[in-house]
């Protein structure tokens, strides 16, 4: 009996985030379309329903009544796999995203480890599909985002690790109530380089403009999901804006003291988890309507010769910083790890 | 080596991308320039030329006197006119068609009129459902110049300080 009741709450706490996620996914299109216009000095989609409000949804009805084209030289089963194993891992990883001090689906102790192995495993969607499509062009896009994720994981797992060192645990609401007191807390400041390293990865991560290369509309039509097309299509979209999301709420939580109020006990709250993790998304959104696209070797030097290099050196300085027991962020960090 | 330092020391502040995205972001809040064209529309010009219409006179004479002017200078060949004299002595087209298709609205034929006959109108959303209807026959210009000749005449005493 009691493992039923577990069951059914759990179920519900699921829907409970999947749902508004979704939702957030829908209405981050829109607001994409809508930032990017504006910073293009024209309006964007503003003609279904109120102010363009129902786009999303003309949207996701077009997608649902069109054909999913399956090529003939493809393997079908592969082919129709990957856009699932590509969503299911962007979803999974919400599982221990805490929203606010203990509202997360589950506390569990290596949250960080898992988020970070559930958005690697998203790239055996895009790797699988490339394939899967046996076409050029998708195979190439695949190639380059396999490579690409590799590279930027690394100094994202690194970026981590100083994380990882002030906080002392891998469990994200433990991370979270590590930097309570105020902004002035936040490991934004003490650990910033490795959070813009860290933001920067996650950009590249999830193949967004400017390191979209595995897309690269110019170069090779759409990349890895140039022959998908309907409803399968709508699963790698899906996929890509919830792992942006993802990211987003990450350095939230990371960096930006997750649901902690930046004033001091004014109003903790899963209010301040969401204007961070917006704020965050609205720099992705920057970014996109900003940058034009890195070209592939570019940004296999950045990754490799710039961020991790650098991310090595902070988290020797933090290392550093903590033994020595040095200034206002790391005095009292060595008694509490 | 002081070049070499700045350098280094540019690129890890990020300024170059920093100065791009306070560029978008300035972009960002200044504002919306689209005119949303069926609903909002650009202000037109009195010298607008667009499709073209045949006026009359107050008393309801048609004003062509068949010159051929406007035929003669067409630098896009797309004005037909045949001419004949009428009961009362005076000459005038029997038929004056208009190729639109050929037509580059120039505004010569407004310009080389000594009646104001053929003008150019400040009409520009039209369109065609079937071939042939491109050519503007002598009854369509002339219903179009009954229509709006308000604004046609509107349109040539603002322009006629500098004619």
């Amino acid at each position: 009996m009691d493992a039923l009741i577990l069951t059914v709450m759990t179920l519900l706490k699921i829907v409970a985030v999947l749902v508004p996620l979704i939702l957030c996914v829908a209405y981050l299109t829109l607001a994409e379309r809508k930032v990017i216009g504006s910073m293009q000095v024209r309006v964007g989609p503003n003609r279904v329903g109120f102010k363009g409000l129902g786009q999303p949804f003309a949207d996701v009805f077009k997608l649902m009544f069109k054909e999913v084209i399956i090529p003939t030289n493809s393997s079908k089963f592969l082919f129709l796999t990957a856009p699932i194993l590509s969503l299911a891992p962007a979803v999974a990883a919400w599982a221990v995203i805490p929203f606010a001090d203990g509202w997360a689906i589950s506390d569990a102790n290596a949250g960080l480890l898992y988020v970070l192995a559930m958005t690697s495993i998203g790239v055996y969607g895009v790797i699988i599909a490339g394939w899967a499509s046996n076409s050029k062009y998708a195979f190439l896009g695949a190639m380059r985002s396999a490579a690409q994720i590799v590279a930027y994981e690394i100094a994202m797992g690194f970026a981590l690790i100083g994380v990882l060192m002030m906080s002392g645990s891998l469990n994200l609401g433990d991370i979270v109530r590590a930097q309570s007191g105020g902004f002035f807390n936040w490991y934004l400041f003490p650990l910033f380089p490795l959070a813009i390293v860290y933001f920067i990865s996650g950009v590249a991560e999830t193949n967004r403009a400017p390191f979209d290369v595995a897309e690269g509309e110019s170069e090779i039509v759409a990349g890895f999901h140039v022959d998908y097309s309907g409803m399968a299509f709508a699963l790698f979209f899906l996929a890509e804006y919830a792992n942006m999301i993802m990211i987003a709420a990450l350095a939230a939580i990371l960096f930006l003291g997750g649901w902690m109020s930046p004033i001091d006990g004014f109003g903790d709250g899963i209010h301040w988890f969401l204007i961070k993790t917006a704020a965050m998304l609205f720099i992705f959104l920057w970014l996109r309507a900003t940058f034009p696209r890195y070209r592939y070797d570019q940004i296999m030097r950045l990754g490799w010769k710039v961020f991790i290099p650098v991310t090595i050196v902070w988290i020797a300085v933090v290392g550093f910083a903590i033994y020595f027991e040095v200034g206002p962020w790391f005095s009292s960090v060595r008694g509490a790890g | 080596m002081t070049g070499q330092i700045s350098k280094y020391i540019k690129s890890f502040t990020l300024w170059e991308l920093l100065k791009g995205m306070s560029l978008t972001g300035k972009y960002f809040v200044s504002g919306n320039i689209t005119i949303q064209y069926p609903e909002e529309k650009t202000p037109q010009s009195h010298r607008f030329r667009g499709l073209h219409a045949l006026r009359r006179y107050a008393n309801g004479e048609e004003r062509c006197i068949a010159c051929k002017l406007c035929e003669a200078v067409c630098p896009a060949l797309a004005i037909t006119i045949d001419s004949e004299q009428r009961d009362d002595g005076s000459r005038r087209t029997t038929r004056y068609d208009i190729d639109l298709f050929k037509c580059i609205f120039c505004g010569f034929c407004e310009e080389a009129c000594p009646v104001d006959s053929i003008v150019e109108t400040r009409i520009f959303e039209y369109h065609f459902e079937n071939r042939g209807e491109q050519i503007m026959t002598k009854d369509k210009l002339l219903a179009i110049g009954d229509k709006y000749e308000a604004q046609i005449a509107a349109d040539r005493a603002a322009d006629s300080a500098f004619r």
